[in-house]
Parts: structure tokens; C-alpha cells; sequence
């Protein structure tokens, strides 16, 4: 996330017209030591292997990156033009990680990396994704992945 | 956590597997907190020569010219710089052992052909019978932006993402081709063409710079 000053000015004046939500609660939970942690990421960037659908305008949906997709196999089809993608061409790393997780899986930093991750588009109302987030929590569960980098664009 | 890095760019530098270390493992640390919510500002900038522009009072240095309608030759014209962008392409994968073309399916040729053509005469035949019009417009777009970025980042000196951006838009006939499309499309009768024209075609940051209409999302 950039500094407002960064932003263009329509841009910026969209940022600070979005309802700022207010939580009753703010649940917090400890966990295993990282070193034990099994982890998966979670893109707003619309990525998807390039023989997947890509994303519709609107669409709340989600795609599936196994950690083995080959780096030649990982395209982006985001509707919005306002994020640089000229660094994701260059290295997707700098905005899907995958390569220092399994580098830090194998120093022993973390637990291990797991074999699925997920992206989303970003640019949709929150509460749209919401039935695809409880969806793709479940998903998690089931791969055992017990903390999730959450990476926006 | 809070990351200071342009949009687009989470990790923060590209090719630098240190810096993104060291941004990822400040983020993966926090789960070792005790208790929470846990919000933190990460505290490194990127280097200066690869931020984003600021664009806040700024104008457009030399008066482009607006975009007039289609030259005849135009087709030719937009293959002829697929051409000459084609060596940086063949290099930028072949360093990078990837490419993020292929949204389309086109080949640029392809692609090429289409978009100018639709831009001349909206009922050129379109090289993919699946997809409406506003979608192919749109991964049309993206596929050839995205080979032409991928071909000037390869460049000396085009690290940075807006001298990149900048290029593509104001200094190439693929920019003049977009620009035409923004400038003739805005109030298409399709609902999807219309969208695409005015929010996912365009940059916020050239429409400012340009000082062209903005339109709200």
C-alpha cells in the first residue's frame, strides 16, 4: 500500500471515500512458533496459470496457483490498470513470493510451504469476496497451512 | 503490516531476493506476537531511482498533441514497432525465463490487427468468437501492454515503473492507438466497451498527467 502523497488524485480521493469499517471485536489467537508454521499465500492481484479462466469483470471468484506451477505458467488478468505490473513481469516475487517462502521453508525460518495458493481480485466490494474467503479458509484447512501471507496489490 | 511501496509492488523491489526477505520476514515475524491487533509500518523505502513518481501539481512538460483520428497505414505502423520492440521481448524472456503474455491467446500480430482494425471499423471480424467485445478489447489491450513493458524493462535505465509507463503511453504508437480508444469510447453505447474506455484501459496517474477526463470508478 502506498503513501496517499503517491497516489494519484483521483485515486487518492477514492481511498479516502471508503468507509473506514469499525469491528466490535478484534479476535487474536497465538499459534505455533513460526518455525512451525505451514504457510500459503493469498494474492489480490488476479493471477492465474495460463490455462486457467481469466477473471471477468466482477468476478468474486477465485484461482487456484499449485505450489509447482512453473514461473512461465503464472499470468495475471486483474481488470484494474491503477497497480504496476511491470514488476510482476519482471519477477513475480515481488508481488506472489513464493520463492522466498521456499527459501525460508528450507533455512528453517518457517515451517514449510503449502501446496496450494490462492488469488482473488482485489478490485471488488469486500463483502462480495466473502463467501469465496470462507471458502478458500476451508480450502486451507485442508492442506494442513496454519498461517496465510496475505498479499494485496 | 503496513509496506510504503507503489501499488503493484507488495514485495518492493524486483530481482532483489534480499529486499523481499527482509520485507517477508518482517511481516511473518508478527505471528510471534503475544497478543493484539498487531499493526505495524514496515520501515524501509525502495531505493529512490526505482520509486514511483510524484504527480501531485504536476503537468505534462511538453504539449503532446491530442490523438486524431486513425491515420491510414496505422495497422502497418503498430506492426512495424511490434518489430522493432521484438529483440527487447526475445530478451526479457529469455533472461527472465518467463513472459506474462498469452491472456489473450492471440499472437501480437493478432492482436495487432484487431485493435487497430476495430479502432478504423468496429465490425472487424474478432479473432475470438467466445468473448464479448468489451473483453477482448480488454486482454487484447493487456497482452500487447504487457509485451511491451516486458520488452523496455529489459532496456538500460527502465527499471523504474513509470519511465516505463510513461514510454508506453505517451511515446509509442500502441500508446496513441490506447489513447484513441479513450478519447472516441468513453460514451459507447456498450456498457463493457464504455467501462473499459474510461476506467481499465488508462492509467489514473497518464489521465492526470495528460490532463484528459476522469471518470469515477
Amino acid at each position: 500500500m502506498a503513501r496517499l502523497k503517491d497516489l494519484p488524485a483521483g485515486e487518492r480521493d477514492l481511498m479516502m471515500k471508503i468507509p473506514m469499517p469499525h469491528f466490535d471485536a478484534t479476535p487474536f489467537v497465538t499459534g505455533k512458533p513460526l518455525s512451525e508454521r505451514r504457510v500459503a499465500i493469498l494474492s489480490t492481484a488476479a493471477l492465474q496459470t495460463r490455462s486457467d479462466r481469466a477473471f471477468a469483470w466482477g468476478d468474486a471468484g477465485y484461482r487456484v496457483i499449485p505450489g509447482q506451477t512453473q514461473p512461465n505458467d503464472i499470468i495475471m488478468s486483474h481488470r484494474s490498470v491503477n497497480f504496476d505490473r511491470s514488476g510482476f513481469q519482471q519477477d513475480y516475487n515481488v508481488c506472489f513470493p513464493l520463492d522466498r517462502l521456499r527459501e525460508l521453508a528450507s533455512a528453517g525460518v518457517i515451517g514449510s510451504v503449502a501446496d496450494y495458493h490462492y488469488t482473488v481480485m482485489g478490485a471488488n466490494a469486500p463483502e462480495r469476496l466473502e463467501d469465496t474467503a470462507r471458502h478458500i479458509a476451508g480450502l486451507l484447512k485442508r492442506d494442513a497451512v496454519d498461517t496465510v501471507l496475505l498479499v494485496p496489490v | 503490516m503496513w509496506v510504503s511501496f507503489e501499488l503493484g509492488r507488495p514485495l518492493g523491489v524486483p530481482n532483489d531476493p534480499a529486499f523481499q526477505t527482509r520485507v517477508l520476514r518482517a511481516a511473518l515475524e508478527l505471528m510471534d506476537a503475544e497478543s493484539g491487533p498487531v499493526l505495524e509500518d514496515y520501515p524501509e523505502d525502495v531505493p529512490p531511482e526505482l520509486a514511483g513518481a510524484d504527480f501531485n501539481g504536476m503537468s505534462c512538460p511538453i504539449d503532446l498533441p491530442q490523438p486524431s483520428s486513425v491515420e491510414p497505414g496505422i495497422v502497418e505502423d503498430l506492426l512495424q514497432e511490434i518489430h522493432q520492440v521484438a529483440p527487447w521481448y526475445d530478451l526479457a524472456v529469455s533472461q527472465r525465463g518467463r513472459t506474462t503474455v498469452g491472456i489473450s491467446d492471440l499472437d501480437m500480430e493478432q492482436a495487432a490487427r484487431f485493435l487497430a482494425g476495430y479502432i478504423e471499423d468496429e465490425a472487424t471480424p474478432a479473432p475470438r468468437g467466445d468473448l464479448t467485445t468489451g473483453r477482448l478489447l480488454k486482454i487484447v489491450c493487456e497482452d500487447l501492454k504487457a509485451y511491451y513493458s516486458e520488452a523496455a524493462s529489459a532496456q538500460p535505465g527502465m527499471s523504474a515503473s513509470i519511465a516505463v509507463e510513461h514510454w508506453l503511453f505517451n511515446e509509442t504508437t500502441l500508446g496513441k492507438l490506447l489513447w484513441e480508444i479513450r478519447n472516441t469510447r468513453t460514451e459507447h453505447e456498450d456498457d463493457e466497451t464504455r467501462y473499459f474506455a474510461r476506467r481499465s484501459l488508462i492509467p489514473d496517474r497518464q489521465v492526470q498527467y495528460k490532463g484528459a477526463k476522469a471518470y469515477d470508478p
